[in-house]
């Protein structure tokens, strides 16, 4: 049944508005699209705020200064960044190979608790060098990450079973092996956290030197950032300037295209999940002895889920994890006194949303063309 | 003593929950579309549920708002994932937050645990009466459990016996060829993932109005969307399995309850009495658990052949000028 | 049948696609019973307007009309409801549904609840009404590939589609199963339906076809050629632009020794049924050896054994001596065996990473491409760039993404990337699919001057021709089994057919 002559349509908006494929994207759009996306994030977040009865723009200029008003809140903010770096870079080294690794937060508990295993077991004297405790610490910690990361990684790799629902998994197990130590063997006194660490196995802070520079004074600023920051250069090394990161990249790109080329897919499969859990590991250590100073339950305010957030923010590039993950820690900083206390959680999800939407971006342009 | 009976029919009960989710999934993911943003969504759905009985004092009406709340997020997931063709992987994520994130702030001040118009509690005459089944499955049950009895076959035949299904199936296994023919798979994806919305969203009214009523935060739901995901995976796409399958985790998690209070477990010394710290493992079970059904899963898929509807996780892209 | 009534008419049709013209105000007009052939290379644009008129695509400008009236199409649905049906190229079937599940998809009835037996039966007497014979309860995966053509031509049919359009209907089909399907169309003609048959095989189109239109880079150069009339040659001209020569230059065989031995293999399919049964196959240095088979016979299997993709369940496969098989592919690579897969996008190449570093994908653990564990970008772009003037790529730098290149460049980055490897052995499987004259002759170039330098080749692909051209010997593959090798100067088109359909070199002629 033929359709019938087109109708008139009487007056016609004279421009139309058309999307199509995008063949290049330019180079500054990445960065514009994750900033973008930020700006609208918060637009949105105010108005959620607005609603659940809180004042919008107060709230943010709150936030600001609780995050960057001045330095001692800015080396608050950096201290809060720094588990936030270790781990985005776990997520983006992961998604690198599209593994879903989403785990990094039972990582970041088992890597803390692998580094207080050190001492409260203990593994080493408390006499230890400090050097050396600190070094078994990060090699505990390290290890504990990647020994949790590798049986999603093993399973995925060998068995295909989807390593979203098994690192998920993970986690939860991973906090009732924490509290089960916690609440237990190495409970102080019945309260849910372990004794203070001792001195020496504390990593070293700004304030230690306030004797040499008055301004450290009072900065709680620890060693961690700096494990943050080489393991930036490291990852960012390892992807774009290795052989390994070559193979990474392939098998992100195209698996059956990497298996063709030869590549052992189920080891670097396997290898990848270890690393990316043991530097989501590492940041649990460095959270664990370098700011908390004990082990308890609540180590982590869902840093894992947040280093999902900050990879995809970063579009996986290792620098831009550390620029975002300064300014999610600003966030949380801030959200520390922040009514009512799920914004900070409420913004990520809708940052991470806004990001995703706009990577449509990306793909496709909009162009207005003239109607014939 | 351990009353047997009683676990297995609150696991029943428990189970429900996870029966609404998993099968809502399961409609999603049928018509290609993976949706792992169904924690955020029984989340929210637990909460507008909750809080419009608590506002209203009509029980009905918070589940169908909690349906609806759950249904709207979906959309979101839709809009980006079918329209916009992100990666469906880091939508649900980003859904998911934004589901926990949302219930967090605006159920900020909602009373815990309440004495509010609960939904009516049947005891079905005659069924009841069967031995062993009947008091386990048709005596003190909410309704929403009776609405999941119906549920599964409803769908099973929906998939299998109907055309609408046979479009679902369609849509899911070969998109290219459902749109030659002139169906319209962007649609149809948008409402079965509407669809598992609105399920999820039930799921997590089932919680807070008849499982456990209250509003607890995230620990109302505890992880129980993405043990859905993995139900799916472990059901094989199929809703009866996916029935086995959420009835025999509510049980479980039933029972991990109840396995602590007795001082005798089946005539000996109970351990999880006496060393309450073991405890923690219990807990770690269920999610230990999903961990092994995905591997059996997997296996099963991979000695069978069959597996996942084989658009699952693809945009759909029409005309796309393959090189 | 120039006074037939008009069936469609297509008049100005203008189809862009970022960055191409796909279709440059193209007029098309075919008759009421008639066979009428779209001929033109690939990527010439007869797909796309063939799209365009099955309701795929709507077009930037232009008209369509249907028996008189014209048309708009919003989606294939309404082209259909129209009585247009289209057979694409890659048949549009679900694999896990059954024959009638497939044929009612996307139809209004049933109602709601299926009745299948019942739908069964309706289909079983369509199919004696046009002689397609399809089991209606079978599986579209347990399917051969003719069969399944069966199956969408039902689907038109059922759906009383009077225009149908096929997309190079004969490229998977024995050159018998061609003739089976000649006569159906001739049928269906007899009926009263109208054929557009789209096609760059210039024998079958003189066959088939009543009248031809060339296209050529999304223009028409002839429009309603009586297909009688005009030779091969013409036709090419029109299709190509220049002289087309037919003949390829090739310097006498020479073989040298054993490169490439396969020995009674046996291996299955992803489905896991048998592919190969107790295959063997013999390549020299210096030689080219073609293996003629219908798609699904167990060539893609081969390829794969070969190179260390599949599992081989019984017999060997030697590699200058060394048994290779069920070895890693990086054994393979190693050990120089060069692979030119079939689906270049899929496996071939990473479509996201550069140019740079997809011809970098076999190279890349050797110096001076990597020193150690880093690589060595200078070298890496030095190469790179050398090779992209070595093989004529046309893309604006090596940086620019893979998936940016047309099928020829990307093509000619494949083989850039295996041959500057230093191969022994070449498994090149449907090199020349779906690319434009030029770059099947950029192709057959470099397969020709392998020959030469020594390299043994093993060449499987659908186009008989090619392989006639290219190939010192001929093997036919038939269900997984040698049916039986013809040299080059003794084989013909008929006896490379029989083996490809089953008949065993050497039963044929004991009949007599």
């Amino acid at each position: 049944m033929a359709v019938g002559a087109p109708v008139s349509k009487g007056f016609q908006f004279p421009y139309s508005i058309r999307t199509e494929r995008r063949l290049t994207v330019p180079g500054w759009l990445p960065a514009a699209t994750s900033v973008g996306a930020l700006v609208v994030a918060f637009i949105i977040g105010g108005i959620v705020i607005q609603i659940a009865g809180g004042e919008p723009v107060k709230s943010y200029q709150h936030i600001f200064k609780a995050a960057f008003g001045d330095v001692g809140v800015f080396n608050d903010t950096l201290v809060r960044a720094t588990p936030l770096i270790l781990v985005g870079l776990a997520c983006a080294l992961a998604f690198r190979m599209r593994l879903w690794n989403i785990g990094a937060e039972g990582q970041f508990f088992l890597g803390a608790w692998g580094a207080s295993a050190v001492l409260l077991i203990p593994l080493l004297p408390p006499t230890t060098p400090r050097i050396i405790l600190i070094g078994a610490m990060m090699l505990a910690g390290f290890a504990c990450g990647a020994m949790w990361g590798f049986v999603p990684g093993y399973l995925k790799a060998k068995f295909n079973v989807n390593e979203v629902v098994t690192t998920l998994m993970m986690n939860y197990i991973a906090i009732y092996w924490v509290q089960f130590w916690v609440f237990t063997s190495w409970s102080e006194g019945g309260f849910q956290m372990t004794p203070q660490f001792p001195r020496p196995a504390w990593l070293p802070r700004l304030s230690d030197y306030a004797k040499l520079i008055p301004g450290f004074g009072g900065m709680t600023l620890h060693l961690g950032i700096l494990f943050g920051l080489a393991a930036a250069v490291v990852v960012w090394f390892i992807i774009n300037r290795s052989r390994w990161g070559y193979e990474i990249r392939l098998i992100g790109d195209n698996k059956r295209a990497a298996y063709y080329a030869g590549i052992d897919i189920v080891r670097n499969t396997v290898l990848v999940m270890m690393v990316s859990g043991g530097l989501a590991g590492l940041a649990g250590m460095s959270e664990v002895t370098g700011m908390v100073h004990r082990l308890q339950e609540a180590i982590s305010p869902g840093y894992g889920f947040t280093g999902v957030i900050i990879a995809w923010l970063a579009k996986l590039n290792p620098f831009a994890v550390v620029l975002v993950s300064i300014l999610f820690g600003g966030l949380i900083q801030a959200g520390r006194e922040i009514q009512p206390s799920g914004v900070p959680r409420m913004l990520q999800g809708i940052i991470l949303f806004c990001v995703i939407a706009s990577d449509v971006l990306l793909r496709y342009r909009v162009r207005i063309v003239r109607r014939a | 003593m351990i009353n047997w009976i009683l676990i297995l029919q609150a696991g029943v009960a428990t189970g429900t929950v996870l029966l609404f989710a998993t099968i809502g999934e399961l409609l999603a993911e049928r018509s290609g579309v993976l949706n792992l943003g169904i924690e955020g969504m029984m989340l929210i759905g637990a909460m507008i549920a909750y809080r419009t009985a608590v506002t209203t004092g009509n029980a009905w009406l918070g589940v169908l708002t909690g349906m609806l709340a759950g249904g709207a997020l979906s959309l979101l997931h839709a809009l980006v994932c079918v329209s916009f063709q992100a990666d469906q992987v880091v939508s649900g994520l980003a859904v998911n937050f934004l589901g926990v994130g949302l219930s967090l702030v605006l159920g900020e001040g909602l009373s815990k645990a309440g004495a509010i118009a609960l939904l009516p509690v049947v005891t079905v005459p005659v069924l009841s009466s069967i031995p062993f089944l009947g008091p386990i499955l048709f005596t003190n049950q909410s309704v929403l459990v009776y609405i999941g009895y119906l549920l599964v076959p409803a769908v099973w035949f929906y998939i299998g016996r109907t055309r609408p299904g046979l479009h679902l199936r369609a849509v899911g296994e070969y998109p290219a060829a459902a749109d030659a023919l002139g169906i319209n798979v962007y649609r149809l994806r948008y409402l079965y993932v509407f669809a598992g919305g609105l399920l999820a969203g039930l799921a997590g009214a089932t919680i807070s109005l008849a499982v456990s009523p209250g509003w607890f935060s995230e620990l109302t739901t505890g992880g129980q969307g993405w043990i859905a995901v993995g139900l799916v995976i472990f059901a094989q796409w199929d809703p009866w399995r996916a029935m086995g399958g959420a009835y025999m985790f509510g049980a479980l998690r039933r029972l991990i309850l109840d396995l602590q209070a007795p001082k005798l477990l089946l005539g000996l010394a109970n351990p999880f009495f006496y060393m309450p710290q073991l405890g923690f493992f219990l807990k770690m079970l269920p999610y230990a658990l999903v961990i092994v059904i995905l591997f059996i899963g997997s296996r099963e898929a991979m000695k069978k052949r069959i597996g996942a509807p084989a658009a699952l996780g693809l945009p759909y892209v029409r005309g796309e000028r393959g090189l | 049948m120039p006074d037939a009534p008009s069936a469609v008419e297509m008049r100005g049709i203008v189809k862009r696609f970022p960055g191409v013209l796909a279709n440059d105000r193209v007029d098309f007009d075919l008759r009421q019973g008639e066979v009428h052939a779209l001929l033109g290379e690939n990527g010439a644009g007869k797909s796309t307007l063939m799209n365009v008129l099955a309701g795929m695509y709507k077009p930037e400008e232009g008209t369509i009309v249907v028996e008189g009236k014209t048309v708009h199409f919003g989606s294939p649905r309404d082209a259909i409801a129209a009585g247009l049906g289209m057979i694409h190229q890659h048949f549009m079937l679900v694999p896990s549904q059954t024959v009638t599940e497939n044929i009612l998809l996307g139809l209004d009835k049933p109602r709601f609840v299926m009745n299948l037996p019942e739908f069964d039966k309706q289909i079983l007497a369509l199919q004696e009404q046009y002689g397609l014979h399809v089991a209606p309860k079978a599986k579209i995966w347990q399917l051969s590939v003719g069969e399944q053509q069966r199956v969408e031509i039902l689907k038109m049919l059922y759906r009383g589609a009077k225009v149908l359009i096929m997309d190079e209907p004969t490229a998977v089909l024995t050159p018998q199963e061609v003739d089976e399907l000649f006569v159906t169309l001739r049928s269906m003609v007899d009926r009263g339906h109208s054929i557009v048959f789209i096609s760059h095989k210039l024998d079958e189109v003189r066959a088939i076809a009543h009248c031809v239109t060339v296209l050529r880079h999304g223009q028409v150069t002839a429009a309603r050629v009586p297909a009688k009339g005009a030779t091969k040659a013409q036709l090419a001209q029109l299709m190509v632009g220049r002289e087309v020569v037919f003949t390829v230059q090739k310097k006498p065989a020479n073989p040298g020794g054993l490169v490439l031995s396969v020995e009674s293999i046996c291996a299955e399919n992803d489905r896991g049924l048998p592919a190969l049964r107790d295959f063997s196959i013999q390549v020299h240095a210096g030689e080219i050896v073609g293996i003629a088979g219908v798609a699904g016979n167990g060539q893609s299997e081969l390829a794969q054994a070969i190179t260390g993709l599949r599992r081989t369940t019984c017999g060997q496969v030697l590699i200058n001596g060394e048994n290779l098989a069920n070895k890693t592919p990086g054994m393979a690579i190693k050990r120089h065996v060069a692979h030119v897969p079939e689906d270049r996008t899929g496996v071939g190449s990473s479509p996201g990473l550069s140019l740079a570093d997809n011809l970098i994908m076999k190279s890349y653990r050797e110096s001076p491409i990597s020193r150690g564990w880093v690589l060595n970008r200078p070298v890496i772009r030095q190469q790179a760039n050398q090779l992209k003037t070595a093989y004529d790529i046309a893309a604006p730098t090596i940086e620019v993404q893979a998936r940016l290149l047309s099928g020829g460049n990307l093509q000619k980055a494949i083989l850039a990337r295996e041959m500057s490897a230093g191969p022994k052995l070449i498994v090149a499987v449907q090199p020349t699919r779906g690319l434009d004259v030029g770059a099947i002759e950029a192709v057959q170039r470099v397969l020709l001057r392998e020959r030469e330098n020594g390299t043994a080749i093993l060449l499987i692909s659908e186009e008989l021709e090619e392989i006639m051209t290219l190939a010192d010997r001929i093997v036919g593959i038939y269900e997984g089994q040698n049916m039986g090798e013809l040299s080059a100067g003794e084989a013909t088109l008929t006896e490379i057919g029989l083996m490809m359909a089953g008949t065993r070199r050497g039963a044929s002629t004991a009949q007599g």
